[in-house]
């Protein structure tokens, strides 16, 4: 039982620090980049405004990798303890 | 040709129904080249696809609780994601999305971060947690995990406020569409929208909800891509637009330099009509209402139930999770579609360099346009010469935001079957959203009002009737305020993700992440955010209070919010711990394998 609980408790430390990850990332995409959206536009990516196109292209990419990501890994930390539901 | 079970051949099934759906398309670009009219057309799309919805709908039908509630939990990831995305991507997102990117420019694009940031939230904070725990609906996990009547019934009340502020504007959508479509008058439109509805949610609960939503997503999807791609290549701005408009961000900007954005010299008459005055993308000053606006359009996408039941229907907790991803991709082709459509349409119109180009050009000329007189005539559109020097200035030119995805099919010149195919594009997902919502309502108040509180002993058949019953009063009642036309679809829109974060935001993560947060805590955080966001509403949006840092009407989230926060911890603190059942509870909701914590048929 209580190598159980042990085994548990590694599961969910691993678990939080991705989700930590994840939140980290996603803040940086969804509030830091739209934030400094005026001095990215001086610079030019695939011909636009690269402030603008983080704002309607560049962040949504990235938050699409970041859920396929996060769910990768964390597939491979159920794994690791053997607690996956599939 | 099909065997075996339904959900065997999900991808025959759909396969089968796209083709089928483009192939009515081509009949109907013949008929429209064999001399058929434009209202026979848009009728045409209208009732083939409400069609396809209603048989779906009956084939669908079921009387079990765990068919109705969570469509059996057998839905792929990869099905429940296109029905996430059109349960999701509501008559706001489709109609109106391009035309706020058009008038709103760069504050507005919190909309767009928002509506889709959000999903990491609920990917990483709730779908696979609340799907372990094998919930009907958003209050079952609070009333479970807190324990007790009153924190259930304070999460049915946010979530009644919340949904329904929601599906009026999805009524007002489908009414508005099938008014202009079918030529009867708006609030006749309204209850034949909702009838269309009914026939996709009553019979089959949320598994009929479930496979009509993904018929509709190919629908509004095939509805949203279509012209922005035939008008791209018509006008030559490439063959997929969407990552070669850049040029068309700077050309414009130089065009706002040239013409001046200023506010129209007067009033035209016409309700509802602007002038654009924003320009497309500068950030100045800005980025505090960008950023509070995703905030609050965020963490109101984490709490909205309609959306967090949808994760309740898949088979495993790994599937749920891999759904979210679905979801997101499907969203994201809506929405980075919408600011190209925006932008290519607003150079269409102000480039004198383009054959399209309105401003600048005569008065007489611009007057004369087919589609400015068809638009003009029905009150989306005005032209005034307010300077008298006959020419078409920028602030002369008015138009509803609405039109910028109505009308683009032709201010480029397409064919009319096209505006047919925008039409149903825009009733499925105005439809989609309203049937997930005037569910979300109808099972929280037939399981955790009528079941769980209640009338515990009530059998299966009978709670299926109450169900249905209360599904029928609540979408009356939703389309008879939407008949008043109180609001204009975004407002509303906006205010039920703030009302859905202050009220629920935080008991949801808290009761995942947080082992500590008890009874107490989670009614104190539901009732103060939810208390004080709506008095802070009120006072911005009626009361004449002056809004504090910039923070107005759409973003009272950002108030609501952190009073939820500190209430629940504060109190929970103050009162002892949850018991050692219920921190179990929390420690088995965290790990995927092994059973749900409620029975299958609770």
């Amino acid at each position: 039982m209580s190598a159980n609980a042990d085994a548990a408790a590694r599961h969910w430390e691993k678990t939080r620090n991705l989700t930590i990850l994840v939140l980290i990332v996603w803040f940086i995409l969804s509030m830091v980049v739209p934030w400094i959206t005026n001095s990215l536009n001086s610079m030019n990516f695939l011909g636009f405004p690269l402030g603008y196109y983080m704002c309607v292209q560049g962040s949504l990419i990235g938050f699409v990798v970041l859920i396929w990501f996060q769910n990768w890994r964390q597939d491979a930390i159920d794994e690791e303890f053997g607690v996956a539901d599939e | 040709m099909i065997k075996g079970k339904f959900t065997d051949n999900l991808a025959k099934v759909y396969a089968l129904y796209t083709l089928g759906f483009l192939a009515f398309f081509v009949l109907m670009a013949v008929f429209e080249k064999m001399g058929a009219g434009a209202k026979a057309i848009g009728i045409g799309f209208l009732c083939f696809t409400i069609a396809i919805y209603a048989i779906i709908g009956y084939l669908s039908r079921t009387a079990e609780a765990s068919a109705y509630y969570v469509a059996g939990r057998e839905v792929p990831a990869l099905y429940n994601g296109m029905a996430t995305a059109a349960d999701w991507m509501s008559g706001a997102s489709f109609v109106a999305l391009a035309g706020g990117v058009y008038f709103g420019g760069y504050p507005y694009l919190g909309f767009i971060i928002g509506w889709t940031g959000g999903y990491v939230l609920v990917n990483s904070l709730m779908a696979p947690y609340l799907r372990k725990f094998g919930c009907y609906t958003v209050p079952d996990f609070i009333g479970t995990r807190y324990g007790g009547n009153l924190a259930r019934f304070c999460a049915i009340v946010v979530l009644v406020v919340a949904s329904f502020t929601y599906v009026t504007a999805q009524i007002n959508a489908t009414g508005t569409i099938a008014a202009q479509t079918l030529g009867v008058p708006f609030e006749l439109g309204v209850w034949m929208g909702l009838l269309g509805i009914f026939v996709c949610s009553m019979l089959g609960g949320m598994r009929g909800v479930t496979w009509t939503q993904v018929a509709q997503y190919i629908v509004l999807i095939i509805a949203y891509l279509t012209p922005i791609i035939w008008m791209s290549n018509k006008q030559g701005f490439g063959i997929i637009p969407h990552f070669s408009y850049g040029g068309a961000v700077h050309r414009i900007a130089e065009l706002e330099a040239q013409y001046g954005l200023s506010k129209a010299a007067g009033d035209v008459g016409v309700k509802g009509v602007r002038v654009l005055t924003t320009p497309q993308n500068s950030p100045a000053g800005n980025e505090w209402g960008m950023v509070t606006l995703a905030i609050c359009m965020m963490c109101g996408t984490a709490s909205l139930p309609h959306i967090l039941m949808r994760y309740f229907t898949t088979p495993s907790v790994r599937a749920a999770r891999r759904s979210v991803g679905w979801s997101l991709l499907f969203i994201f082709f809506l929405y980075f579609s919408a600011p190209a459509l925006a932008t290519l349409t607003k150079l269409q119109l102000l480039d004198p360099n383009l054959a399209t180009s309105v401003i600048g050009k005569s008065f007489e000329e611009v007057s004369n346009l087919e589609w400015v007189k068809h638009w003009s005539s029905v009150g989306m559109l005005a032209v005034a010469d307010q300077s008298g020097d006959g020419i078409v200035q920028l602030n002369e030119f008015f138009m509803r935001p609405d039109i910028v995805v109505l009308a683009t099919p032709e201010i480029a010149g397409l064919p009319y079957v096209i505006s047919g195919l925008v039409a149903a594009g825009g009733l499925a997902a105005a439809m989609s959203t309203a049937d997930g919502l005037l569910l979300a309502i109808a099972n929280a108040l037939s399981h955790d009002l009528y079941y769980k509180i209640i009338d515990p002993k009530a059998d299966t058949r009978k709670r299926l009737i109450v169900a249905r019953v209360l599904l029928l009063f609540i979408g009356a009642a939703g389309a008879a305020v939407a008949s008043l036309r109180l609001t204009g679809i975004l407002g509303s829109v906006a205010w039920a993700f703030d009302f859905a974060c202050s009220g629920l935001f935080f008991p949801l993560v808290l009761g995942v992440w947080w082992k500590r947060a008890n009874k107490a805590g989670a009614i104190a955080g539901m009732v103060g955010g939810f208390c004080v966001g709506s008095w802070y509403l009120y006072m911005v949006y009626a009361g004449g209070m002056a809004p504090w840092w910039g923070i107005d009407h759409i973003r009272f989230g950002i108030i609501g919010m952190p009073v939820s926060l500190i209430c629940m911890i504060v109190v929970s603190l103050l009162t002892p711990a949850p018991s050692a059942e219920i921190q179990k509870m929390v420690d088995d909701t965290r790990i995927p394998s092994g059973e749900t914590i409620l029975g299958s048929s609770h």
